[in-house]
C-alpha cells in the first residue's frame, strides 16, 4: 500500500465525500445542485487521473513520441461532463419553478408549506 | 449596462471575431483540440455576449426562441441522419466506413457531418437554456 | 437487409423520432408518432426475440468498430425480454396518452410531452440493449432526465419537489455506477460487458472489484429503489401525470433490476457475489423489510396512487427476493415477477388515470361508490388487484409460486410463509379499494360520472386481460424467463 503515490485517489475521495455532504447536510436546493456538481467532478478525477501516464502525449501517432496517454477516458469523461450540465441545467430549472410555486428553495420550508395544506384540506 | 459605450463597441468589435473563431474551432476539430461541442459553444457564448450587452429582446431578434428550438432538433436529427445513412449505403448503424469510396475519406466525412449535428444542437441547447432562466420572470410578466 | 440492423433501429427509431417531434411542433402528430414508434419497437423487440430463441445471441457492432473495441449491442434471452416488456408498456400507454394528457396539460406543452416520452424510450430501450458499460450510463442518463422532466410535467406543485429529490437521488445512483464501471475499467482496461465478464475471472487483487460491486449495487439499487433506497419512489409516482406513472412503474424499474442481474449474474458472477460475499443475505433481508414494510405503509395510505406506489416498493422486493434467493426456481420468479408485475401495475395506474380524469382525483376517499359510476374501471383495478396479491388464475400468482419454490429449494420455510403472509396485507390494501368502490354510496352529485373514454379504457383493460391471460397460459413470461435464468446461471459457471 503506497499512501502518497495514490494521491490522486484520496483527492478524489475527499471530493466525492464533500460533495456528498453537502448534498445530505445543506437545506437550500441550489446548494444541493451545488453539492451534486461537485460530488459528479470527483468522477471525472477518477477516470482522468487513471488516464494520465506522465510524459505521455495525445495519441497522434508521430515518430517523435513513444509513449502515449490513453485518450479513451478523456472521451468518457467529456460525455459525463454533459451529462452533469443537462443535469445541473434540468435542476436549476426545477427549482425555477419551485420557487415560483412555494415562493422558497428553503426545503424544510417547502415540506412546512406542503404540511400546513394537508392539515388546511 | 445598456448604455455603457465602451461595451458596446468593444462588443460589436469583438462578437464577430468570436463567431470566426467558432468556426475555426469547428473546422480545425480534425487536426487538433477542437470539434462541434466546443465551437457550439462558443457561438452561443457569443449570442449570450450580445444579449447581456444589448439586451434580450434584441439577441431573441437576432436569434429568435424558434429558431432556437428547430436547432436542438436538428442537430440531433443530422447526426442521427449520419447512421442511418451508413445503413442506407450497406454498413452498420453509424457507420462511416461505407460514406465514401474509401475508408479514410469515409470517416472523415462521416466525422464532419457529425460535429456539424453537434455543434448546432449544443449552440441550440446553450442558448435555449440561457433564454429560459433570463426570459423566465418577463414571459410570466407578460403572459 | 433490414433485419441485420435491427438492434440498432430498436434504440434509433424512437431517439430520431424525438428531435423530429421538436421541429414539428404539433400535440396531434406527436403523439401519432409516438403511438407509431412505440409499436414499431415493438415489433422489432419481438422479431429480435425470435431471432434470439432461433439462432442464439445476436451481437451487432455500431460504427463497424468490432467489439470490444467499439460499442457492441448485444442482445440475448434475458434482455430481448425486457425489451419486449418495454416496448409492450410504451406500445400500450402512447395511445391512452392522448385524452389523458389533454386533460392533464396545457396544450403547447403536448408535444413537448411526447419528445420526452419517445427520449424516456429510447433510454430504456438503450440501457437493456447495450452491451457497453458506459453506453449503459449514457442511456440511463437519458432516461432519467428524461423522467425528471415527465414528473415535473404534473399538476400538482408536489410533483416539482418529487422530481427534484428523484433527480437528485438519481444522479447520484448514476454517478455511484459510473465509479464502479470506472473501477473495473482500471482493473480490467474494459468497458464491453462480455469481455469484462470474462477478464474479471483473471483479475487477482480483489478489492478494487469489491468495491465496484458494493458502488454499482448502491447506484442501481437507488435507480430501482430497493429498500431503504426508494424514498423517491413514492412521491415521484404519486404526483406525475397519469400515463408517466403507469409507464414508469411497469418499465422504468424493471430496467434498473435487469442491470443489477446483468451485473450480478453475468458479470460478477455467483461466486464472487453470493459465494465470497453475502450478498443473498443482504438482498434477502432488504427485500423481506419492503415487502413486509412498504406493504404495511401502502394499507395506511389516503390515496389510490400512493397506496399502489409503496406497493411497487414491495413487489420489487419480490423481484430482488427471487435473485438473492440465486436458484433456478427463484430467478425465474424475479424475472416472471418483471414481467407480471408491470402489466399488473401498467394497468392499475392506467386505470387509475381514468379516475383522475372524471373524478378529478386519486383520494381513497372521493373513491366511494365507484363501482356505480365507473363499473368497467373499478372492476379492472380489482382484477389486477388480484393479480397483485397472488390470487390463482392471475398473473401475480405465477411468479409467487416459483418465488415460494425457490424459497423452499433453500430450505427457508419461514420465508415461504412469510411470502404468503405478505400477500394477504395486499389483500387489506385491496380490500380497502374494494370496500370504498362497491359498499359506499357514492357522494352526492357523483351519479353524474360517467365511464373513462374509450381510448383510455381500451387500452387500460388490455393490460388487465394480460394479467388474467398470462395468469391461464404462463408459456410465454416462463419460457421467456427459463432461458433468461439459463443466460444467468450458465453465465455465472
Amino acid at each position: 500500500m503506497n499512501l502518497t503515490g495514490n494521491y490522486s485517489y484520496w483527492v478524489t475521495i475527499f471530493i466525492m465525500i464533500a460533495g456528498l455532504y453537502i448534498v445530505i447536510a445543506r437545506g437550500n436546493l441550489v446548494k444541493k445542485l451545488i453539492g451534486l456538481g461537485i460530488f459528479q467532478t470527483s468522477v471525472y478525477l477518477l477516470y482522468i487521473g487513471a488516464g494520465k501516464i506522465i510524459g505521455g502525449t495525445a495519441p497522434i501517432l508521430s515518430p517523435a513520441f513513444s509513449t502515449y496517454s490513453n485518450p479513451l477516458p478523456h472521451v468518457l469523461i467529456l460525455t459525463a461532463i454533459v451529462v452533469g450540465v443537462a443535469t445541473l441545467a434540468l435542476g436549476l430549472a426545477i427549482v425555477v419553478r419551485i420557487r415560483e410555486a412555494y415562493d422558497s428553495i428553503e426545503e424544510d420550508e417547502i415540506l412546512e408549506k406542503d404540511r400546513i395544506e394537508d392539515a388546511g384540506g | 449596462m445598456t448604455r455603457d459605450l465602451v461595451l458596446r463597441v468593444f462588443g460589436k468589435l469583438l462578437i464577430p471575431f468570436v463567431l470566426l473563431f467558432a468556426l475555426y474551432v469547428q473546422f480545425h476539430g480534425d487536426f487538433g483540440p477542437g470539434g462541434g461541442f466546443q465551437a457550439g459553444v462558443i457561438t452561443a457564448a457569443a449570442v449570450i455576449f450580445y444579449a447581456i450587452i444589448f439586451g434580450l429582446p434584441a439577441a431573441r431578434r437576432f436569434a429568435p426562441d424558434w429558431l432556437i428550438e428547430s436547432m436542438v432538433g436538428a442537430g440531433v436529427l443530422i447526426y442521427g441522419g449520419v447512421g442511418v445513412f451508413g445503413i442506407v449505403f450497406g454498413g452498420n448503424y453509424l457507420d462511416y466506413f461505407v460514406l465514401a469510396h474509401d475508408t479514410v475519406h469515409g470517416q472523415e466525412r462521416g466525422i464532419f457531418w457529425v460535429e456539424a449535428g453537434v455543434a448546432v444542437t449544443v449552440s441550440g441547447v446553450m442558448l435555449q437554456i440561457f433564454y429560459m432562466f433570463a426570459g423566465r420572470q418577463r414571459d410570466r410578466e407578460e403572459a | 437487409m433490414i433485419a441485420d440492423h435491427l438492434p440498432a433501429l430498436q434504440v434509433v427509431v424512437p431517439l430520431l423520432a424525438a428531435p423530429l417531434m421538436l421541429l414539428v411542433r404539433r400535440g396531434g402528430f406527436a403523439w401519432l408518432l409516438a403511438t407509431l414508434v412505440s409499436w414499431t419497437a415493438l415489433a422489432i423487440a419481438l422479431a429480435l426475440a425470435f431471432k434470439v430463441r432461433e439462432a442464439g445471441t445476436i451481437s451487432y457492432a455500431i460504427g463497424n468498430w468490432p467489439p470490444p473495441w467499439g460499442i457492441e449491442y448485444r442482445v440475448d434471452a434475458l434482455n430481448s425480454f425486457v425489451l419486449v416488456l418495454v416496448s409492450l408498456v410504451a406500445s400500450v400507454v402512447a395511445p391512452y396518452a392522448r385524452a389523458s394528457v389533454a386533460a392533464e396539460l396545457p396544450r403547447e406543452q403536448h408535444y413537448l410531452y411526447f419528445t420526452m416520452f419517445s427520449l424516456c424510450l429510447a433510454g430504456l430501450l438503450g440501457i437493456s440493449i447495450t452491451g457497453d458499460a458506459f453506453n449503459l450510463f449514457v442511456f440511463l442518463e437519458i432516461s432519467s432526465l428524461s423522467t425528471y422532466v415527465l414528473i415535473a410535467l404534473g399538476r400538482n406543485r408536489r410533483g416539482l419537489l418529487a422530481a427534484y429529490q428523484y433527480l437528485v437521488l438519481g444522479t447520484i445512483g448514476a454517478t455511484f455506477y459510473i465509479i464502479g464501471v470506472g473501477l473495473l475499467y482500471l482493473m480490467t482496461g474494459t468497458l464491453n460487458l462480455a469481455d469484462l465478464a470474462q477478464r474479471l475471472r483473471e483479475v487477482h487483487e480483489i478489492r478494487p472489484v469489491l468495491a465496484a460491486l458494493a458502488f454499482i449495487t448502491a447506484g442501481v439499487g437507488l435507480k430501482l429503489a430497493l429498500f431503504p433506497l426508494h424514498f423517491w419512489l413514492p412521491n415521484a409516482y404519486a404526483y406525475a401525470p397519469s400515463a408517466i406513472t403507469a409507464f414508469l412503474a411497469a418499465s422504468a424499474t424493471k430496467v434498473s433490476v435487469y442491470v443489477l442481474l446483468r451485473f450480478y449474474f453475468v458479470i460478477f458472477g455467483v461466486p464472487l457475489v453470493f459465494g465470497r460475499l453475502p450478498m443473498a443475505e443482504v438482498l434477502i433481508t432488504l427485500s423481506v423489510l419492503a415487502v413486509v414494510s412498504a406493504s404495511l405503509v401502502a394499507v395506511f395510505q389516503r390515496d389510490l396512487k400512493r397506496m399502489f406506489a409503496y406497493s411497487s416498493v414491495a413487489q420489487i422486493g419480490y423481484i430482488t427476493l427471487g435473485m438473492g434467493l440465486a436458484n433456478k426456481a427463484g430467478l425465474t420468479g424475479a424475472v416472471v415477477h418483471l414481467f407480471n408485475h408491470g402489466i399488473t401495475k401498467g394497468a392499475i395506474f392506467l386505470l387509475l388515470g381514468g379516475v383522475a380524469l372524471r373524478v378529478g382525483s386519486t383520494s381513497l376517499a372521493r373513491a366511494a361508490g365507484l363501482a356505480r359510476t365507473m363499473p368497467l374501471t373499478s372492476f379492472g383495478i380489482v382484477l389486477a388487484g388480484m393479480s397483485l396479491i397472488g390470487i390463482p388464475g392471475t398473473a401475480g400468482f405465477v411468479s409467487k409460486w416459483y418465488l415460494i419454490l425457490g424459497a423452499i429449494e433453500h430450505g427457508y420455510w419461514g420465508l415461504a410463509l412469510l411470502l404468503v403472509v405478505s400477500s394477504l396485507i395486499a389483500v387489506a390494501y385491496v380490500w380497502r379499494f374494494v370496500e370504498m368502490a362497491y359498499f359506499r354510496e357514492p357522494e352526492p352529485g357523483a351519479a353524474r360520472l360517467a365511464e373513462a373514454p374509450a381510448s383510455m379504457l381500451v387500452p387500460a383493460w388490455i393490460m388487465v386481460a394480460a394479467c388474467v391471460y398470462f395468469g391461464l397460459d404462463t408459456s410465454f413470461p416462463l419460457e421467456g424467463a427459463r432461458s433468461a435464468v439459463t443466460v444467468l446461471l450458465g453465465g455465472a459457471r
